[in-house]
């Protein structure tokens, strides 16, 4: 892991099971100012009670939380100063407007006026939202009102930001403005624990772990993990496409296909098998467009270790 | 994809209104035997109320909806009987085994005797639960809930399968297997409408159509949206401090669009050739040490956020 030193966020062993089943097994990262870390795995894989534990509102069963220098187990309120979390389902008042609910969190916080008020309005212009602040909460789309959610976390300068898969559900546009204000925060330092079960939006986080039954499988920067790819990514466009993911099973080198629309996304041993998949396609009369080695997704690599059987914690 | 093909479903210059609000503004489209049409839009662009008025809850305010050639607005309850909906929210009791769901499904689609205990069967071993059908529905993992819930809506054999964000939640390799049991469908006739947020759902769809403030926007191959809806060429920009460079690159010549992406910058440019050794020299200049640029293809997403954007500020012009 990271040198401990300038850490915002350490997590450390950490642990929680309910009942029988283990949600958290053994985790451990770190968070810089300024960074954007992305935890990232499907459901029940033990995201969002990392996040209640960090925003110490469910105890661990062992293992340690450092934030900003302060021991979030033995001091709690101290921690919680400095943390904003963002549930699920965040608290807004659907029978005030979008103004009064800003207003609202940022009396809560004691924050001046002259404060909150020119960051408020900085992110309401981010989120395109200006037009809205008059309208009730419960009249908002579901993008908006994730949108809403993270401003009214963010009117009291905290210097950690928790946000558990604040996106689901909601549009492309308005994710895209929702991440243009979260990078619009590491200037100011603060550090960004974000939750999601889209292996796409992993892409957008500086770092992340590869989250599996409560444990990280990996744990890089989105270019280092797709390193740890084993193998190569090939991608061949053919009219009959579910003819060539037929065919390429059979063939040597093939770890896996999948197919999506007019493509095939085969994954080999190496990228030389290229040659090889062009001549098999040729012998059996099938026409294809085009067969490119292709950049990894993140999800090609959650799947490819999935099926590994990796459950390597990152150390 | 559509060739010769039947069209199964036929929406023929459909609107539907809320007092003075228009929800579904003059929308057309077809979808033929055993395609997979993806619909995509922002949240309020009309697709739960197209989507309502398809499977005959609502009735359209004008225009023409017919699905497997029946008119929803004439007999909303053949329309029923032929369509399976799936959505990943709200589709199972919980609190019922296996076998109880699809046996209470089973008894909503009015499933004929006759045939149950096939179709039973069948669903079970689609959902790879065979030896399990009497284990609680809650106690299931995500991958096999959604593949039961796939298998309750299509016990009886609908011709046309309404998906409602299918795969939310669940783990890559299921997802994956959700969409090969989905193209399988296809590939026996079923026509399949998935409604998602969600770009990389998008991907697998053979054609998708794109919905904004109720009207079509787009229709196209997933391909042909990327290829053809930008106004210019992607660039990726990495380097120390990149962010900052924002404004530099704002007011350069042939820059029509910059956002951060990750730890990169995207810049839409008029030509990528002619614009990436100039903005090189510029941000060289203006101090950016170990700057990179390459040309990088448009996603579904960035395409879906242009063309959004631009019927947004044509709104008002005629259509």
């Amino acid at each position: 892991m990271q040198a401990a030193s300038g850490a915002m966020i350490e997590v450390s062993g950490l642990q929680k099971s309910f009942a029988q089943v283990t949600a958290v097994a053994g985790l451990s990262f770190a968070v810089r100012p300024g960074e954007i870390f992305g935890l990232v795995g499907p459901d029940g894989a033990g995201k969002t009670t990392t996040l209640r534990m960090l925003a110490s509102v469910m105890r661990p069963d062992a293992g340690s939380i450092v934030i900003d220098g302060v021991d979030v187990l033995a001091s709690p309120e101290q921690a919680k100063r400095h943390v904003s979390y963002m549930p699920q389902r965040f608290g807004m008042y659907e029978d005030l407007t979008v103004e009064e609910n800003i207003r609202f969190y940022a009396d809560l916080f004691e924050m001046p006026y002259g404060i909150w008020r020119s960051r408020a309005d900085a992110m309401l212009v981010a989120a395109d939202m200006t037009p809205f602040r008059k309208r009730l909460a419960g009249l908002l789309s579901g993008g908006m009102k994730q949108k809403l959610g993270l401003i009214c976390s963010l009117v009291h300068t905290p210097r950690v930001l928790l946000l558990d898969e604040p996106t689901t559900g909601v549009d492309p546009l308005s994710r895209r403005e929702f991440w243009q204000i979260l990078y619009s925060l590491r200037g100011e330092g603060v550090a960004m624990l974000i939750s999601t079960a889209y292996l796409d939006e992993a892409e957008r986080c500086d770092r992340l772990a590869l989250l599996h039954a409560g444990a990280a499988m990996y744990c890089d920067t989105p270019a280092g993990l797709k390193a740890h790819m084993p193998g190569a990514m090939l991608e061949i466009v053919a009219t009959d496409a579910r003819r060539v993911g037929e065919l390429i099973r059979t063939l040597p080198g093939v770890l896996g296909s999948l197919l999506i629309g007019v493509c095939v996304h085969v994954h080999v041993d190496r990228a030389e098998r290229r040659s090889d998949i062009a001549a098999a396609l040729i012998a059996a009369n099938i026409v294809a467009t085009s067969i490119e080695e292709v950049t990894p997704t993140i999800e090609d690599l959650f799947v490819a270790l999935l099926e590994q059987g990796h459950s390597k914690e990152s150390a | 994809m559509v060739e010769e093909r039947q069209a199964q479903i036929v929406v023929d210059r459909l609107v539907k209104r809320f007092g003075s609000f228009v929800a579904v503004d003059g929308v057309s489209f077809e979808v033929a035997r055993g395609e997979i049409m993806g619909f995509i839009g922002p949240n309020g662009a009309g697709k739960s109320t197209l989507i309502r008025i398809l499977c005959g809850l609502l009735r359209p305010s004008q225009g023409r909806a017919l699905l497997a050639g029946i008119d929803v607005a004439l007999d909303p309850e053949a329309v029923r009987r032929c369509i399976g909906y799936m959505s990943q929210k709200f589709s199972l009791y919980n609190d019922m085994s296996v076998l109880e769901n699809l046996r209470f499904f089973g008894g909503i689609y009015g499933v004929p005797r006759s045939e149950i205990s096939g179709r039973l069967r069948f669903a079970v071993e689609m959902a790879g639960l065979l030896g399990r059908e009497n284990a609680l529905v809650a106690t299931l993992a995500g991958g096999w809930k959604q593949r039961l819930a796939l298998g309750a809506a299509i016990l009886h054999r609908p011709a046309i399968l309404f998906l409602d964000e299918p795969t939310s939640g669940v783990d890559p390799s299921s997802r994956r297997r959700f969409w090969e049991l989905i193209h399988t469908l296809a590939q026996d006739g079923v026509s399949v409408l998935v409604s998602t947020h969600y770009m990389d759902e998008a991907e697998y769809c053979h054609r998708i159509a794109l919905i904004n403030q109720g009207r079509l926007i787009a229709l196209g191959t997933p391909q042909e949206l990327k290829q053809h809806t930008l106004a210019g060429e992607l660039l990726a920009l990495e380097g120390d401090r990149i962010g900052d460079a924002i404004s530099q690159l704002q007011t350069a010549p042939g820059v029509l669009d910059v956002a951060m992406f990750g730890s990169a910058l995207h810049a839409l440019v008029d030509q990528a050739d002619v614009r990436s050794p100039e903005l090189q020299t510029r941000l060289n200049s203006a101090g950016f040490a170990n700057v990179r640029l390459r040309r990088i293809n448009p996603s579904l997403e960035d395409s879906f956020v242009h063309l959004v954007s631009a019927s947004r500020s044509n709104a008002g012009a005629p259509a």
